[in-house]
This record gives structure tokens, sequence and C-alpha cells, in this order.
């Protein structure tokens, strides 16, 4: 029995390789740990004729410091990030969500790469085949109605990858690879909010590395699940802050599992330079803020309006805990 | 490029401590080979895809599910599976333990359980429940309601294996 339709692996060494690779077929795709392409090709969703495979290619592999920050190879997998100390002392929330990815075996396999341009999800999209054939499939892929806003006309599929926020949190940039060479943007810059088009790669291109610029901010994740064993993010929130002289001197907040691409936060500017030992006033605001910019769809089987106060009180939590840290530090 | 899909290639890994070369095509699963073409019925097809960890195989002494994974990356590599453990007649200390614990009913799932407390125990032999728990995280099962099954691995804990 052949669970999937045909197709031939390209195991580039180089970069070069793998960007001469993609040129040769227009339904080339690359793969890495493939635990989430592998699941959409199983439900007929992509016909590839080539996968182009990742993982061999050295320059994509290693976590390496320096004093301007750390650099984080793409092929790395969630296991090696989520147990390496020297970035959890340094990133707290990026080893936090490497750690809440799915299940162990998940974490085995599945990379930073795939975790950042992980495809979007939604209820009436991750179904078999004959399932959403059944349902006249929709308007991300193959169909031309979204069930989810049926008068509306774009897909509201969630973006719900773990890593993303808390690498928005610590200003991550990516490096890009393509036919014209390799380019550096900032994270957020990968990102549009399209659940069908969530992606600003060309045809071609792909991440290489995450660069974290060196950051004293202290961070944490936390995220809403259906079940804790293993289950993407209903809503999941990094928060980063850093205090000066007993004042609130940075706060970042991204959010993930509420829009089509992970969410950073604007209007934090207004939080800061309160005192650290943060009060209910200053708390309520972000949440607010937090609840006015979410869009969470119904797009899981929790309702909406769950996941958008759900992702304003982990903001709130995660904040209050930061600032509490902060605080006693400052007393000491 | 084309014509090539589809073509069986030979691949070599090793498979339960031996050599083995696979004749596969690229885009047939780790769990379809084991199964159909190794005769390796002991790794289960539980779900859709990367669900319910019954396909759980050890590749290079970590947890991997084989549903997920292609034959053709295995090349080089070191795939174990749940007939690698124990012997006929031998169980292991894991699957003793599940034995005598009640740790499987239907044991449709218990290939997957073992394999994943078994990347466990290599990696950390004297796991407190939180990481039981934890490392049997992405295995269902729909008979036992767990808490026989992490006894069992309890129980697995310092015996030698
Ligand atoms: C049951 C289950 C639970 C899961 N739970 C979670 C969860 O809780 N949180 C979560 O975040 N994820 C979860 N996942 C999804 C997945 O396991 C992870 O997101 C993983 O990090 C994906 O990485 P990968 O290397 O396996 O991606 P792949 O499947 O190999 O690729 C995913 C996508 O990214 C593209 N891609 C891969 N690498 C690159 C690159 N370097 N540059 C450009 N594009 C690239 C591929 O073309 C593909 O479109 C879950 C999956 C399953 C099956
Ligand atoms: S949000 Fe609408 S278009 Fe997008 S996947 Fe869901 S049903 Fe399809
Ligand atoms: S069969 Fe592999 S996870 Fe279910
Ligand atoms: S023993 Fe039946 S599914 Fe676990």
């Amino acid at each position: 029995m052949e669970t999937l339709p045909p197709f031939r692996v390209a195991t580039p060494a180089t970069i070069a390789e793998a960007v001469a690779a993609a040129q040769e077929s227009r339904a080339a795709r690359f793969i890495a740990g493939g635990t989430d392409l592998m699941v959409n090709l199983r439900h007929g969703i992509g016909a590839p004729d080539v996968l182009i495979d990742l993982r061999g290619i050295v320059d994509l592999h290693g976590v390496w410091t320096d004093l301007a920050g750390t650099t984080v190879g793409a092929a790395v997998t969630l296991a090696e990030l989520a147990g390496d100390a020297a970035l959890a002392a340094r990133y707290p929330a990026v080893a936090e969500a490497a750690a809440a990815v799915g299940a162990p075996a998940h974490r085995e396999a599945g990379t930073v790469g795939g975790n950042l341009c992980l495809d979007t999800r939604c209820v009436f999209y991750n179904r078999s085949a004959w399932w959403r054939e059944a349902n006249g499939f929709c308007l991300k892929h193959q169909g031309s109605v979204c069930h989810v806003a049926p008068t509306g006309t774009r897909c509201h599929a969630a973006f719900s990858g773990d890593l993303a926020p808390a690498l928005l949190v610590h200003d991550a940039t990516v490096e890009i690879a393509g036919p014209q060479g390799l380019r550096r943007q900032a994270l957020d810059a990968l990102y549009a909010e399209d659940g069908a088009a969530h992606l600003r790669l060309a045809p071609g291109e792909f991440l290489t590395r995450v660069i974290l610029p060196a950051d004293s901010a202290r961070s944490a994740y936390a995220k809403a699940r259906a079940r804790a064993a293993i289950d993407f993010p209903l809503a999941g929130v990094a928060v980063a802050l850093r205090a000066e002289a007993g004042r609130v001197a940075a706060l970042r907040v991204a959010i993930t599992g509420t829009n089509a691409r992970p969410l950073l936060l604007a209007g934090t500017e207004a939080l800061l330079g309160a005192a650290v030992d943060v009060d209910a006033a200053w708390l309520e605001r972000l949440g607010k803020l937090v609840q006015k910019q979410v869009q969470p769809m119904r797009t899981t089987l929790l309702a909406a309006q769950y996941r958008r106060r759900v992702a304003a009180a982990l903001a709130q939590r995660l904040a209050a805990t930061l600032a509490g840290a902060a605080s006693q530090a400052h007393a000491a | 490029m084309q014509d090539t899909q589809g073509t069986p290639e030979v691949r070599v890994f090793r498979l339960n401590g031996r050599p083995h070369a696979a004749l596969v095509a690229d885009h047939v699963l780790l769990l379809d080979y084991l199964r159909e073409q190794a005769g390796l019925t002991g790794t289960k097809r539980g779900c859709d895809g990367g669900e319910c960890g019954a396909c759980t195989v050890l590749i290079d002494g970590r947890p991997r599910l084989a549903c997920l994974t292609r034959a053709q990356e295995c090349a080089g590599h070191d795939v174990e599976t749940i007939e690698g453990i124990g012997a006929p007649g031998r169980m292991s200390a894991l699957q003793r333990a599940f034995h005598e614990r009640l740790g499987t009913q239907c044991g449709y799932c218990t290939p997957g359980m073992v394999m994943a407390a078994e990347a466990l125990l290599r990696r950390d032999p004297d796991p407190d429940e939180a990481a039981i728990r934890a490392a049997l995280g992405g295995n269902l099962c729909r008979c036992t309601g767990y808490v026989k099954i992490i006894e069992a691995v309890h129980d697995a804990v310092g015996t030698p294996r």
C-alpha cells in the first residue's frame, strides 16, 4: 500500500545546490523534519514532484553565540533548541516555546525553519482529502468559499507555530537564500495577514538562519491548548521585559494562534516608564491592547472569544511574573 | 528529474542492529516500508499522520514517527522497531513491566509506548513521573487510561534492560 503519491527527494549538500534544485521544477517543495508537510501531503494538499530536503546542508545546522548575539541554523531541531542551556539562559522564551511544540517525536524531527514556515491551520483545512471534498473544499485550497467567514474574500486560517512569537519579542532577523543570493530581513517582515498566503517568500527562497541580537530583556512563553501533552496553541504568547532603575524600560509582546500571522503587539510604548512592580491598572491596559489587536476566527474547536480572552490573560500573567522578578531584583 | 519519480533505489541503513538494504522509492513512508516490505508489522498505523504515536520507532536512538518519515531519509542511520526490543520468549525489562503491570490491554498502542519509553530510559535512566508523562505525551491509548502504563515505566526504571 502506498500512502503518498510519487515524488523524488533531492538532498542538496550546499545552499547553492538547494537553490539550483528549486529552479529545476516549479512544483518542488522544501522539506525539513516533515512533521507539517508530510501530514498535508497525506491529506492530498499539494502534489510536489520533488521534495528538497534541506537537512543535509551543513550551513543550516548549529547554534552559535558571540557578543553580538546568537545565530540558529534553520535545520536545527526543536529538541536541540529546547535542550540548549546557553540559549535558554539568554532567550528563555525561545527555549520554552521550542519545548512546548507537539510531543517529543515531533521535536526530534521538527526544525526551526519548518516551524517558522508552518502552514496555517483551520478546522476546515487540516482534514483528509475526502473530508474536504465532501465539504466542497474551501478558499484556502481548491475551493472558492471560506466556511469560517463565507461573505469574506480571504482565508483566516491561524498561524500556529510556537517559535515565532518567542523570536519576535527578541527582535529576530532571518537570513533567506534564493536565486538572488542571500538576504536578511526582520522576522516580522516574513509574514502577511492572509491565511492562504501568509509567508512572504519568493519562489525558490528558503530560510537559512535566524539571528537573535544580544538582549538583556527577560522573556517567557506560555500557550493555551486543548491537551497539555500535545497540541497546537489556541493562543500562544511571548513577553520580553527589561527594567531599568525600577521602571519598565522595554516591553515586547507577540502572539501566535489567533491571526493568520504571528502578531507583534503594537502600542506597548505607552506602557513604558511605569514602576516595575506593575499594578492592576497597568495589566488592564496591556490586556486591552491584546484584546483589540488579536483577530481569532472560528478556525479551532474552541470559540474565538475564548482565544481572545486567553491571549490577553496569558500576556498579563507573563508580564506580571517578569515584572515581579525584575522588581525583586531591583529591591535586592 | 520527473522520470525518476517512483523508481525504487537501494537505501542502506541499520535495522534492529543489522545492516539492511532497502529497495524503496523516495515517497514511501518508513511505516509502509516496515510493514509491507520488511514484514515488520509491530510498528502500528493508528492515525492519519502524526497524531497518535502508534508508529513510534527509534532513529539514532531518538523517538520518531514512522508515519511522517520516509524510508529514503533513513539511509545511513540506525533504525530500531519493537521487533528489535527483547527477543521471542525473552522480554526486555520494559516489556515485562508492561505485561506485569497490565500496561497493555488491546495492545495496539503498546509498541509505540514501549519505543517512546525506551527512548526516555536511554536518555534518562532515572526519570520522575513528570518526565515519564512528558515522554509519552504523543502516544494515545484508548484502553488503559494511562495510569498502568506510567506505573509500568516506573517499574522498569532501575532494572537492567
Ligand atoms: C500532532 C502534531 C502536533 C503538533 N503540535 C505543534 C505545536 O504544538 N506547535 C507547533 O508550533 N507545531 C506543532 N506541530 C507542527 C510541527 O511538528 C512543527 O511546527 C515543526 O517545527 C515543523 O517543522 P518541520 O521541520 O517538521 O517542518 P516541515 O514539515 O519539514 O515543513 C513545514 C513547512 O515549512 C517549509 N520549510 C521547512 N523548512 C524550511 C526552510 N528552511 N525555509 C523555508 N521553508 C521551509 C516546508 O516547505 C513546509 O511548507 C505539530 C504537528 C503534529 C503532527
Ligand atoms: S479560514 Fe476559511 S478559507 Fe481559510 S482554511 Fe478555514 S475555511 Fe478555508
Ligand atoms: S500512525 Fe504515526 S502518529 Fe499515528
Ligand atoms: S492498550 Fe489499547 S490502545 Fe493502548
